[in-house]
């Protein structure tokens, strides 16, 4: 079955815009951790997703067949070009809430790869095949963390707590379905990402559960990113500080 | 001291064959999370195979006041080395 080229382009982007911009919030934390081990674990996770957003945005630039590179996509957008969920451009708060940020992510990036290494689009089933391995790690890794300071310390417990209730509305975004999620799962390039959701669910309330923290009853979601319809005030700032050399110093290489 | 995280000794095997080479240390709250730790310290740039960690408090040394009647009586000992037999070339290296 042909897939529609732009449909694919915005299913790439969507990758691609996800560990792009995790994958910078991530590195912010390089030199800042709260000990050593901390601090070279992180910049591993960012520079890992840095290059699955290599693979990805690699691919959409050779689908959109104008020329561009992963680099062009990454750093001469603007914030309504980019097809991230909120989830990923939300600030770093304190360490318990990027991890917990990261396992929310982590754990859907590990339901999503167990399928997309299956799909009809070789490149992608490659992509897949690639990244699934740090993911596995990634989401071990992060869980861990969650546990660890979930069900630590009086303070650790109430601050992963807090997290959890301010970064909860954003988790479901990453299971919308539109029109592009349909062309994808009619090609067989990628599953419907709402029926992920049941698996998604097993896995984070094992993990949370065990971090004795409780998941809010709401099922209110912030939404607008994957779509493109509206960011939050974050990812401008973001990209302002990721794409400062790009912007002041245009087609600069070194 | 109370809120520090125990010390853990990092070994890894470089290669199939070879043996745990003890690579640093580092800090971690448990065995599983040193072993994290040590993947993401000491393995970056794919020098391993395997590692063990070892809870630094748990390795027995000697004590360095001892090395004269631990170490000095072998320094004399030569014909301990095997350097004295004639090996046919076709061992080969050993």
């Amino acid at each position: 079955m042909s897939v529609d080229k732009q449909q694919l382009l915005q299913f790439l982007l969507r990758q691609g815009d996800n560990t792009l911009v995790l994958g910078h919030r991530v590195s912010e934390w390089c030199g800042h951790s709260p000990i050593l081990e901390e601090d070279i674990a992180l910049a591993n996770t960012a520079l890992d997703l840095i290059g699955q957003t290599q693979m990805w945005l690699g691919y959409a630039a050779e689908v959109q067949g104008e020329g561009k590179t992963a680099d062009d996509l990454a750093f001469l957008r603007d914030a309504w070009d980019f097809r991230n969920v909120l989830l990923v451009e939300m600030p770093n708060g304190d360490f318990g809430q990027t991890l917990l940020r990261q396992f929310l992510f982590d754990a859907f990036q590990s339901v999503l790869m167990g399928r997309l290494m299956k799909s009809s689009d070789e490149q992608v089933a490659a992509i897949a095949a690639k990244a699934s391995k740090e993911i596995a790690y990634h989401v071990e890794r992060s869980a861990d963390t969650v546990v660890g300071l979930g069900d630590g310390t009086e303070e650790s417990h109430d601050r992963m707590q807090a997290a959890l209730e301010y970064l909860w509305p954003y988790a479901g975004e990453m299971f919308e379905s539109d029109d592009t999620d349909a062309a994808m799962a009619a090609a067989g390039v990628a599953p419907d990402p709402a029926g992920l959701r049941e698996e998604y669910d097993a896995l984070i309330g094992k993990v949370l559960g065990e971090a004795t923290l409780t998941i809010p009853d709401s099922r209110y979601n912030h939404k607008g990113g994957r779509n493109g319809a509206m960011h939050t005030e974050h990812l401008g700032h973001l990209l302002t500080s990721m794409q400062w050399l790009q912007r002041a110093y245009p087609g600069c290489e070194w | 001291m109370k809120n520090e995280w125990p010390l853990w000794e990092i070994f890894i095997r470089g290669q199939h064959g070879m043996s745990h080479r003890h690579v640093g240390s580092l800090h971690a709250p448990d065995a599983e999370m040193a072993i994290k730790n040590a993947r993401d310290v000491y393995t970056r740039r794919n020098e391993g195979v395997s590692i063990w960690v070892v809870e630094a408090k748990h390795i027995s040394a000697t004590a360095p006041g001892d090395k004269g009647p631990l170490f000095e009586p072998s320094e004399s000992k030569i014909y301990r080395h095997p350097t004295f037999f004639d090996i046919p070339e076709e061992v080969g290296s050993m």
